[in-house]
C-alpha cells in the first residue's frame, strides 16, 4: 500500500514541478502515468525513493512515512522500492549476474559486495528470476554485450532482486523498439500479479498504457487531471493532459507512441 | 561587410582583412620585442656560442668508441632505476587514489575536502620530480629511498589529477541506480564508479611508469640513486667513453619501456 | 565456471565471479610474479637505513630553517627568474623553427626512406633523453651557464614538438598535396602550399605548449649547472640558506601555476 499525500516539489524559486499530489495504489494493481514531458512524472516517481528530496507532503508504503528518513533508515526503505529506468542504467562493465546481484546491495556487508561472495539464497532467487525473465544463460556475459530488451530485464531482474513492496519504473520502454517494448509491459504485468506487488509505470506511450494497465493517472504542469480506468481514459482526457503542449520528445519514440498519432492508437485498441 | 565588397569592386586581394592583419602585426611585435629583449639581456659570452659546434663534436668525439668495459655495473644500476620507477609507481597508486576521490567534485565529500585535494594535486604537480629529489635527499640522505619518494610526489599529482577527472566524467545514471537499491556510499562506489574508471586507471598508471623511467634516470645525479649516480661519476672523472654506454643504456631502456607500455595498452583495452 | 548449466533445475545452483584472467595457470602465475619481484625489489636495493633514521631530526632542521620563506634577496631571485624566462623563450622559438624541418624528415607520407629514418632518429634520440641529461653533457661542452640551457631546451622542443608535428603531417588531407601537384608546384612550394596550412594550428597551439614546458624545464636544468633560476636554487640548497631555496620554491609554483594558466587560455582562444 503506497500513500502519497500533497506531495510538492519546487526547484528552488522556481514553480513548483509537482503541485500538492494526491494518489494511493494499492495490493497488485499496475498504475499508468502519463503526462506530457515536463509533467513531473519522473518528479513523482523518485521523490518516493527520495532519489529527489520532496519539498513538503507525506509518502507512506506499507505504513512507513518515508519522506523524514535518513542515512540507514532511507537506505532501508528504499531496499524494499525497487526501480526501474529507462536508460536501463546497468554497470556496462560488469557481467549480467553481478548487475542482478547488485540489487542486494542493501542486503549484504560491504565484505559480501566487494568479493562478490553473495548467500547461497541470493543466487538462487537470481537465477530463478534471470529464468522467469530468460536471461539466465547470459549470467557471465558483461552488461553491455546484450541487447536493449535483453538489458532492461536485467533492469527488471535487479530491481525484484531487492524483494520489493512496491516497484517503479521510469518510462520503462521509451529506449525499445515497438516490439521489445511490448514485452516488457507484458512482464511488468505479469510481474505485478504473480508477486502481488504494485507497479507505477511512468510511460509516454498512451496505447500501451490502455493496453497493460490497471489504472491510469494523467498528470499535467504537476497536477493529477485523471485518475481512472483504462476504458474511461477518452479522447477529451487525453486532449486535457496534452493538448497544446509541444513535446519534442515524442519524435523519439515509437510512432503509435505519440500523442498526435491516435489513429494508430485506436487500431491497436480495437484488435 | 563593407571593405569586401569595395575590394570585390576594385579587384584587390588580400589574404588577411585590416583588422586580422593588425593581430598579426601585433603578436609579431610582441614576440619580436620578446627575443630581441632576451638575445640582448641574456648572460651570454657570444664567442662561446660561435665556438659551441667545435666544443660539442670534439666532446663527441672523445666519446667514441662507447667503453663497455662497466656494462655489469651499469645493468645492475639499470635495473635499480626500474626498481625505483616500478616501486614509486605502485606506491603512489596507494595514495593517489584516495587524493583523486576527495578532488572529484562528484564524490568529495565535502567543500573542505575538495580543496584539500585540489592544494595536494597542485602542489605536487608544480614541483618537479628532481626537485623534490633534491629535498629528499638533504632529508633521508643519497640513496634510493630519496629517489623513490621523489618519484611518488610528483606522480601522485599526475595520477591523482587525471583519475579525478576520470571521475568527474562518469555516467551518472548507474550511480543512481545503485543508489535506489538502498546501498551505502561505499557499496555505491565499488558497484558504480569503479567499474567505470578501469579502463582509465590502467591507462593512465601505464603512462606514468614509461614517464617515472626515464624520470629516474636522471635522479642519480642530485644522489638519489639509479643509473644518474653513475652517470654523474662517469662525468666527473672525464670517463667520456663509459658515458656514452650509459647513454646507449638509457636509450635502450626507454625504448623498452615504451615497447611494454604498448603491449600493455593493447592487451588492457 | 563452477556452476552447472542453468536451465536444468538443479539445486543448489552457485556462481563465482569469473576471474579476470580466466587460465588459472596464468592468473596464479601472474600474481607470483609480483610478489617474486616486489621481494626482489625490495630486497636487492640499497637502503642507508641508518642514513634514513636520521630523516626526521634533519626534516625538521630543514623546514625549521625553511619558515619563514626569505625573500630578503629578491634581486638574485629576479635574476634567476628572468634568465629562466630569457632560456625558455628563446629556446621555444629555435626548437618551434626547428622542429618544421625534422617533423617533415619524419613524416613517411612526405620525406624519401632513408631521411625518415634520420628524422626518426634524432627525435627518438632527443625523446628518450630526460632534459636534465641532455643538460649536463652541454654544460661539460659548453660550460655552464644559459648557454647549455637553451641547447638543451630547444633538443627537448624538437623532440617533442617534431613528433607530434610528424604525427600530424602523417595524417593530413592528401587530396590537397595531388591538387597542388597537378598545379606543377615543386617539392617546397607543395610542402608551402598544401602540408603547413593544415598544421600550422597545430603547430601555434604546441608552441604555446611547448613555452609552457620549456618555462618548467628551465627551472630543472639550472640544477645541474645550465643557467636560470635551477641555479639560483641548487647554490641555496648548496649553502643550506634553506629560507631562500624555500621562497624560491614558492615563486616557481606560483610561476608555473601563471605560465599554465595563461598558455592554456591561449590555446583556448586559438582553436
Amino acid at each position: 500500500m503506497l500513500e502519497i499525500s500533497n506531495l510538492v516539489k519546487r526547484y528552488g524559486q522556481d514553480e513548483p514541478v509537482l503541485k500538492g499530489l494526491d494518489l494511493a495504489v494499492d495490493g497488485n494493481s499496475v498504475v499508468a502515468i502519463v503526462g506530457a514531458s515536463g509533467a513531473g512524472k519522473s518528479t513523482m516517481l523518485r521523490c518516493i525513493n527520495r532519489l529527489v528530496e520532496p519539498t513538503s507532503g507525506s509518502i507512506r508504503l506499507n505504513g512507513t512515512e518515508l519522506v523524514n528518513l535518513r542515512h540507514r533508515d532511507l537506505r532501508r526503505a528504499r531496499r524494499k522500492i525497487g526501480m526501474v529506468f529507462q536508460g536501463f542504467n546497468l554497470i556496462d562493465r560488469l557481467t549480467v549476474m553481478e548487475n542482478v546481484l547488485a540489487g542486494r546491495l542493501g542486503y549484504v556487508s560491504l565484505f559480501q559486495a566487494v568479493s562478490r561472495r553473495y548467500p547461497q539464497e541470493d543466487i538462487e532467487r537470481a537465477f530463478v528470476l534471470m529464468e522467469r525473465v530468460g536471461i539466465a544463460h547470459y549470467a557471465n556475459k558483461r552488461a553491455d554485450e546484450l541487447s536493449g530488451g535483453e538489458r532492461q530485464r536485467v533492469g527488471v531482474v535487479r530491481a525484484l532482486m531487492q524483494e520489493p513492496e512496491v516497484l517503479l519504473a521510469d518510462e520503462p520502454t521509451a529506449s525499445l523498439d515497438p516490439r521489445t517494448s511490448e514485452q516488457i509491459m507484458v512482464l511488468l504485468q505479469s510481474l505485478a500479479s504473480e508477486l502481488s506487488l504494485p507497479v507505477l509505470i511512468n510511460i509516454h506511450n498512451v496505447a500501451q498504457a490502455r493496453s497493460y494497465t490497471d489504472r491510469i493517472v494523467g498528470l499535467r504542469h504537476g497536477t493529477m487531471i485523471f485518475d481512472g480506468a483504462p476504458a474511461d481514459f477518452d479522447k477529451e482526457a487525453l486532449d486535457a493532459i496534452y493538448g497544446g503542449i509541444e513535446s519534442p520528445e515524442d519524435e523519439a519514440i515509437p510512432p503509435q507512441a505519440g500523442p498526435g498519432k491516435r489513429e494508430s492508437e485506436v487500431r491497436h485498441d480495437s484488435t | 561587410m563593407v571593405e569586401d565588397t569595395d575590394l570585390l569592386a576594385d579587384r584587390i586581394w588580400r589574404r588577411h582583412n585590416p583588422r586580422e592583419q593588425l593581430i598579426r602585426y601585433g603578436v609579431m611585435l610582441v614576440t619580436l620585442t620578446l627575443v630581441v629583449w632576451a638575445v640582448r639581456d641574456i648572460d651570454i659570452f657570444w664567442p662561446w656560442v660561435w665556438d659551441a659546434p667545435n666544443q660539442i663534436s670534439s666532446l663527441g668525439s672523445r666519446m667514441w668508441p662507447p667503453d663497455p668495459s662497466r656494462l655489469g655495473e651499469i645493468v645492475s644500476a639499470m635495473i635499480e632505476t626500474v626498481h625505483i620507477a616500478t616501486l614509486a609507481t605502485l606506491l603512489t597508486i596507494l595514495i593517489a587514489l584516495p587524493v583523486s576521490y576527495i578532488a572529484a567534485q562528484n564524490t568529495t565529500p565535502n567543500r573542505a575536502c575538495l580543496w584539500l585535494g585540489r592544494l595536494i594535486l597542485v602542489s605536487s604537480r608544480s614541483v618537479n620530480t628532481i626537485i623534490w629529489a633534491l629535498l629528499f635527499v638533504a632529508i633521508f640522505g643519497p640513496g634510493v629511498l630519496a629517489g623513490i619518494l621523489a618519484i611518488m610526489f610528483r606522480s601522485v599529482g599526475f595520477i591523482g589529477k587525471l583519475m579525478g577527472e576520470a571521475i568527474e566524467e562518469i555516467d551518472r545514471r548507474p550511480v543512481e541506480a545503485m543508489e535506489a537499491t538502498g546501498a551505502s556510499k561505499a557499496k555505491v562506489i565499488a558497484y558504480a564508479v569503479v567499474p567505470q574508471v578501469m579502463p582509465a586507471f590502467f591507462a593512465i598508471v601505464i603512462l606514468r611508469w614509461d614517464i617515472n623511467i626515464r624520470e629516474s634516470t636522471v635522479l642519480g645525479l642530485v644522489g638519489a640513486g639509479g643509473i644518474g649516480v653513475i652517470l654523474q661519476g662517469s662525468i666527473d672523472t672525464f670517463a667520456w667513453q663509459t658515458v656514452a654506454t650509459i647513454l646507449i643504456a638509457i636509450i635502450v631502456l626507454v625504448l623498452i619501456g615504451e615497447a611494454i607500455t604498448g603491449l600493455l595498452r593493447r592487451r588492457a583495452l | 565456471m563452477t556452476r552447472p548449466d542453468t536451465g536444468e533445475g538443479t539445486t543448489p545452483r552457485t556462481w563465482r565471479k569469473p576471474p579476470f584472467i580466466a587460465n588459472p595457470l596464468l592468473r596464479y602465475g601472474l600474481l607470483a610474479v609480483v610478489a617474486v619481484y616486489l621481494v626482489w625489489a625490495l630486497g636487492t636495493l640499497p637502503f642507508n637505513w641508518e642514513r634514513i633514521g636520521e630523516g626526521l631530526p634533519r626534516a625538521a632542521r630543514i623546514f625549521g630553517g625553511g619558515f619563514p620563506p626569505s625573500f630578503s634577496r629578491f634581486d638574485l631571485l629576479l635574476t634567476g627568474f628572468t634568465e629562466s624566462l630569457q632560456i625558455a623563450i628563446l629556446a621555444t622559438l629555435l626548437g618551434v623553427l626547428l622542429s618544421i624541418p625534422f617533423a617533415v624528415m619524419a613524416a613517411r607520407n612526405v620525406a624519401p626512406l632513408p631521411v625518415y629514418l634520420l628524422g626518426r632518429a634524432v627525435i627518438i634520440v632527443s625523446r628518450s633523453f630526460h632534459p636534465v641529461i641532455v643538460a649536463i653533457l652541454f654544460v661539460a661542452a659548453v660550460g655552464f651557464g644559459p648557454l647549455a640551457g637553451i641547447l638543451t631546451l630547444t633538443l627537448y622542443s624538437i623532440g617533442f614538438v617534431g613528433k607530434l608535428l610528424a604525427e600530424e603531417i602523417e595524417e593530413i588531407d592528401w587530396g590537397q598535396v595531388e591538387a597542388m601537384r597537378a598545379t606543377g608546384a615543386g617539392y617546397l612550394a607543395t610542402l608551402y602550399y598544401a602540408v603547413f596550412p593544415q598544421i600550422l594550428p597545430r603547430q601555434v597551439g604546441l608552441s604555446m605548449y611547448q613555452l609552457d614546458s620549456n618555462l618548467r624545464a628551465s627551472a630543472v636544468v639550472g640544477i645541474v649547472g645550465a643557467g636560470g633560476i635551477g641555479s639560483t636554487l641548487m647554490n641555496a640548497f648548496g649553502r643550506y640558506d634553506y629560507d631562500f631555496a624555500f621562497a624560491i620554491l614558492l615563486v616557481i609554483i606560483a610561476v608555473i601555476l601563471v605560465s599554465e594558466g595563461v598558455s592554456g587560455w591561449v590555446r583556448k582562444k586559438i582553436w
